[in-house]
């Protein structure tokens, strides 16, 4: 076996996980808050992609003032999104829910396509092109210096959550609905910045996967991945959705490299079907404990 | 306006048609889909079949989602296994179409009862992925298993045939497809008048509750998905001889949305609600392509936005259905109804 290529692929798909963990978090902040799965934060990152391919190559914006326009368009449609569509879904069973997700990820698929056409397209790129070498380990420039963006904003969100007064408002919330209502928490305001943060985090990764591997109106299928981490993870669990990202992006890519790309899907999906049959709630996630 | 509809024995309240206005009604229907094939051109004909096909898996899918509550995103990865079934038995043997069916169903059936597995285990949204896993694994086995399903390749078909007649045509396959059709809707409306059928029922309505009446949550669960899965498999197998070449990308996870999506709009736990979806979903593509066709000399780009305004509706309709109209196209049709039943008087 060759240690070296081992170890670049690792590499490569532990930096593409650090990706996979930031729209994961992006995902369990809405859960957690709203209790809503969002089966369309693939359409939301590709939105937000196309977005800064409008600012960036459309308008010809340096990429620096598009990227923070592409992720502010991202966020600002999750939070019209839960305004409009999730908002009068509150109370009705969770497969509502879930499929009104789903028809908003179809009606994001069509308006992309028919502004920006159905054709694979490739954003400029802005990130460095010097390649990067951890000791004698080549790594794609692209896949780091994405890897260490989203990090930043992954740890900007851990101690926004931690110690700012709307990351407590969300906190409590997530824990016990009446009780922060009754405590003067806008509960209602809380669900709404839980989706506009978390699509901030997913357009934000949007961008960097894109600038990474093209983009087309297929690109929300990375949701399903996703999907996969949070599972895993536990919905509800932010330090799951951080480890299980990185597992899981280190385990496609593996897959990938090794098996072929055919692969890539039942890998992870394996990893999922034991997950769900062992620990139905995720590594990290919490048991909820149902009474009639 | 109708009146005296009392019903005196429990035989009568529980008939599949309660009144005599129905039965004569329903015989016109069977009436008209008989004389359909005989008065449409063929692409009407070829819509029928579809629209056909369609109601056969939004029925079993129906009993799934709908009546036991059980959400499932593999309905297409059934279909699939139907599919190859019986591309694989009409190729490697000379049984005829009802026998290459029913074993289609059975298989189908099989796997849903290995993938119902973990619904004791895992309900809701986890089970709706362990589903998508599974439709996942058997894309996989579809596409990789190549002496088997031929790989990405797929196989294709003799046209089905029983006692030395081949069912080639659009025009054979109608005769196939609708009657099928009818028996399987009937059968899923005599299922809901037993036991089984209201466990399910009460299965969807609260799991816990059912258990402590004493229903085995695991065995009806199964039975469900067992169920719901035949139902998938036979219309994958008709899928097949309808079209006569099965490939991996024949099923894919769309479908699976898109007959979610037809029992939604048609409204959820209602057979008549699913067969109204199925149609109405099937035939929105046909409408928009009729009205592109219009639209061209006019707007002589129309052709390009029609797969994206395809995605738009098909995504509006879900998303307005769930929000507007949460009981489906069944409840607008039992409100005209009610409207004439009433008429001359308000309701």
């Amino acid at each position: 076996m060759d240690w070296l290529f081992f170890g670049e692929i690792s590499l490569a798909g532990l930096a593409m996980g650090g990706l996979y963990a930031l729209i994961g978090l992006g995902f369990v902040i809405i859960y957690k808050a709203t209790r809503v799965i969002n089966f369309a934060i693939g359409e939301i990152m590709m939105f937000a992609a196309y977005l800064f391919l409008a600012f960036a190559g459309g308008m010809e914006m340096s990429p620096w003032v598009a990227l923070p326009l592409a992720v502010l368009g991202g966020s600002l449609l999750g939070g019209v999104i839960e305004k409009v569509m999730i908002r009068p879904m509150l109370g009705e069973s969770s497969i509502s829910v879930v499929m009104v997700t789903i028809g908003i990820a179809s009606i994001l698929v069509g308006v992309v396509e028919m502004i920006w056409g159905a054709d694979p397209q490739l954003l400029p790129s802005f990130l460095p092109r010097k390649p990067v070498f951890i000791g004698e380990m080549y790594l794609a420039p692209k896949i780091a210096y994405g890897f260490l963006i989203g990090a930043a904003l992954l740890i900007i969100y851990l101690l926004y959550f931690r110690f700012s007064r709307g990351g407590v408002a969300l906190r409590a919330t997530a824990s016990d609905q009446a009780a922060a209502y009754s405590m003067g928490i806008n509960v209602r305001r809380v669900f709404n910045l839980a989706w506009v943060f978390g699509s901030l985090a997913a357009s934000l990764a949007g961008v960097l996967v894109a600038a990474t591997g093209g983009l087309s109106p297929q690109f929300g299928a990375i949701g399903l991945s996703v999907l996969v981490v949070v599972i895993v993870g536990g919905l509800d669990s932010i330090v799951g959705a951080l480890i299980a990202g990185v597992f899981i992006g280190w385990l496609e890519t593996v897959a990938g490299a090794y098996l072929g790309g055919e692969y890539r899907m039942p890998a992870t999906f394996a990893v999922l079907a034991v997950i769900l049959i062992f620990r139905p709630y995720g590594l990290f996630g919490t048991h909820d404990i149902e009474r009639v | 306006m109708r009146i005296g509809d009392a019903k005196q024995s429990y035989e009568a309240d529980e008939a599949i048609l309660t009144s005599s206005t129905q039965k004569i009604w329903f015989a016109l229907f069977l009436f008209a889909l008989l004389l359909f094939p005989f008065l449409a051109d063929a692409y009407l004909l070829y819509l029928g079949c579809l629209v056909g096909i369609a109601v056969i898996s939004t029925t079993g899918l129906n009993i799934l989602t709908g009546f036991t509550g059980l959400i499932s995103l593999g309905q297409a990865g059934f279909m699939g296994v139907g599919g190859f079934t019986v591309a694989w038995l009409s190729a490697n043997t000379a049984l005829p179409f009802p026998v290459t069916l029913l074993f289609a169903g059975l298989l189908a059936a099989a796997v849903g009862i290995l993938v119902g597995l973990p619904s004791l285990r895992v309900k809701g949204l986890y089970l709706a992925i362990a589903t998508l896993a599974a439709s996942v694994f058997l894309h996989f086995i579809f596409a990789e298993w190549e002496s088997v399903t031929g790989g990405m390749g797929g196989l294709s078909l003799e046209p089905a045939h029983l006692f030395g007649l081949t069912f080639q045509s659009d025009f054979g396959m109608y005769f196939i497809i609708v009657p099928l059709a009818v028996l399987m809707v009937l059968a899923a409306r005599n299922v809901f008048r037993t036991r089984i059928g209201r466990a399910f029922i009460a299965i969807r309505d609260r799991d816990i509750s059912a258990e402590i009446l004493g229903i085995n949550l695991l065995h009806y669960k199964l039975m469900s998905f067992a169920l719901s899965s035949f139902y998938a498999g036979v219309a994958g197998g008709l899928f097949a001889y309808f079209f006569r070449v099965v490939t991996p990308e024949s099923f894919p996870l769309s479908m699976s949305i898109f007959y979610l999506a037809a029992v939604i709009v048609g409204g959820m736990g209602n057979l008549l609600g699913g067969i109204l979806g199925a149609a109405f979903m099937t035939l929105i593509p046909e409408a928009l392509k009729l009205l592109t066709a219009a639209l061209t000399p006019f707007y002589p780009n129309a052709p390009i936005f029609m797969s994206p305004m395809l995605e738009i509706i098909f995504g509006a309709l879900i998303v307005g259905f769930l929000i507007f109209e949460p009981h489906g196209l069944a409840e607008i049709w039992h409100r005209i109804r009610r409207f004439f039943s009433l008429w001359p008087f308000k309701n």
